[in-house]
């Protein structure tokens, strides 16, 4: 990836998009700290940048839960580990009557809706969303977008990337395009 | 701390939800000892002379048998992402999913062991440094372990190079858990030193292996 620079305020929501391939996630992990810039710089103002990836909840494309444990022990265990409160998050998703199956007996997109429901406990300012709305149900995409229009309003910043059409307007895109082969390798953020 | 605590928590509940690492693990253990009278045949002397060796290292087999996973599970779900961004260092991280992994499967073996020294004719009077050695020198043996884990996350087929990487590093383990116990059947006083040897091992690698451990998950997750 080369030529990116963009900047996101209080409020502000970027969607980023582009090919397959393009380097979405590796942006998204650049930003949440894995891995490292070979050129230019990331700065969170006014907090020094090395605080970066503190400041920022990154939802990858696994959803980081246990398939042993009940869907209240996984949400239990990510509140006693990060904060935040175990009852929202239950319902942030309508997870309240499946919350004691284990999640090795849940669907694709139920397991995603426990994955996301780390987004009620956060209280880190940025949001780093790779494809949030993966193999949901119409139903749940619209609690999702209303979960990142909350955040939005309470002054957060979130960048999605997603194929998928959110109900609430992003003001911000940043459009990837497919890397040619041979270009040279320089990031800039 | 709260990040200590409920990283310990959970793998403490995962071990016991998942059931299958432990039990392997004890009949592992159960097997390789009881294979040896089979092989060595029924001479007593000679059982009870190699007793000590014999348990170390089906021990440390045992343990080896179950570090894969210490943090492979973590690795394919995407946990370990989590846990590495999160507010706590990761090496704090680390000590707790091993003392965890002490708790839930060094324990139990060590448990194990002293029915396992009547089958090899172990004298009776060694059993209580036999097992004092043991858990005072397994937890070395998770720590050193956890840095080759770490090593080998996400490489497929990393058993078998884990075994490979840390085997040779507990060495200094055995020769001193094997002598613990041999002393003390030789003196009174004599295991005093080893032990101490031991708790010297235990005390390195745990303020070591967490910080190599945590560099080769941070280059894993690039």
């Amino acid at each position: 990836m080369s030529d990116l620079s963009f900047s996101l305020g209080r409020g502000d929501g970027m969607m980023l998009s582009g090919p397959n391939g393009s380097g979405k996630t590796t942006l998204l992990r650049v930003i949440a700290g894995f891995g490292e810039i070979t050129g230019g710089s990331l700065t969170l103002e006014p907090v020094p940048d090395d605080d970066l990836s503190q400041a920022c909840l990154y939802v990858g494309h696994q959803n980081a839960i246990k398939p042993q444990l009940s869907v209240l022990e996984n949400i239990t265990f990510w509140a006693e580990f990060g904060g935040g409160d175990v009852e929202s998050a239950l319902s942030s998703f309508s997870m309240t009557p499946i919350k004691d199956v284990p999640v090795a007996m849940l669907s694709a997109g139920q397991r995603r809706r426990v994955g996301l429901s780390r987004l009620a406990l956060a209280s880190q300012p940025i949001w780093l969303l790779d494809e949030p709305a993966t193999s949901l149900d119409k139903a749940s995409v619209k609690t999702l977008s209303q979960i990142m229009q909350a955040h939005l309003d309470a002054g957060g910043m979130l960048i999605a990337a997603s194929h998928t059409e959110f109900d609430i307007p992003l003001n911000k895109t940043l459009e990837l395009s497919a890397r040619e082969p041979g270009a040279a390798e320089a990031g800039h953020g | 701390m709260v990040e200590f605590i409920a990283v310990f928590k959970r793998d403490v509940r995962l071990a016991a939800a998942q059931g299958g690492g432990l039990g392997l693990a004890i009949g592992f253990f159960l097997i390789v000892v009881s294979l040896f009278p089979f092989g060595i045949g029924p001479d007593l002397k000679l059982l009870a002379r190699v007793a000590p060796g014999v348990l170390w290292i089906a021990l440390l087999l045992s343990v080896l048998l179950s570090l894969d996973r210490m943090f492979q599970a973590d690795f394919e779900d995407g946990s370990l992402e989590q846990l590495v961004v999160s507010r706590a260092p990761l090496e704090v991280i680390i000590v707790a999913k091993v003392l965890a992994h002490w708790v839930t499967t060094g324990v139990p073996l060590i448990l194990a062991t002293p029915i396992l020294g009547l089958f090899l004719n172990l004298d009776e009077q060694a059993f209580g440094v036999l097992v004092l050695s043991m858990l005072i020198g397994t937890p070395a043996l998770n720590f050193v372990g956890a840095a080759g884990a770490a090593l080998t996350v996400g490489i497929r087929r990393g058993g078998l190079l884990l075994s490979l990487i840390v085997l040779p590093l507990y060495v200094p383990i055995l020769v001193f858990g094997v002598s613990a116990i041999q002393s003390s059947l030789t003196g009174p006083s004599g295991s005093l030193q080893t032990m101490m040897i031991l708790g010297a091992l235990t005390l390195g690698s745990a303020a070591l292996a967490p910080f190599a451990a945590a560099a080769a998950l941070r280059v894993h997750l690039r």
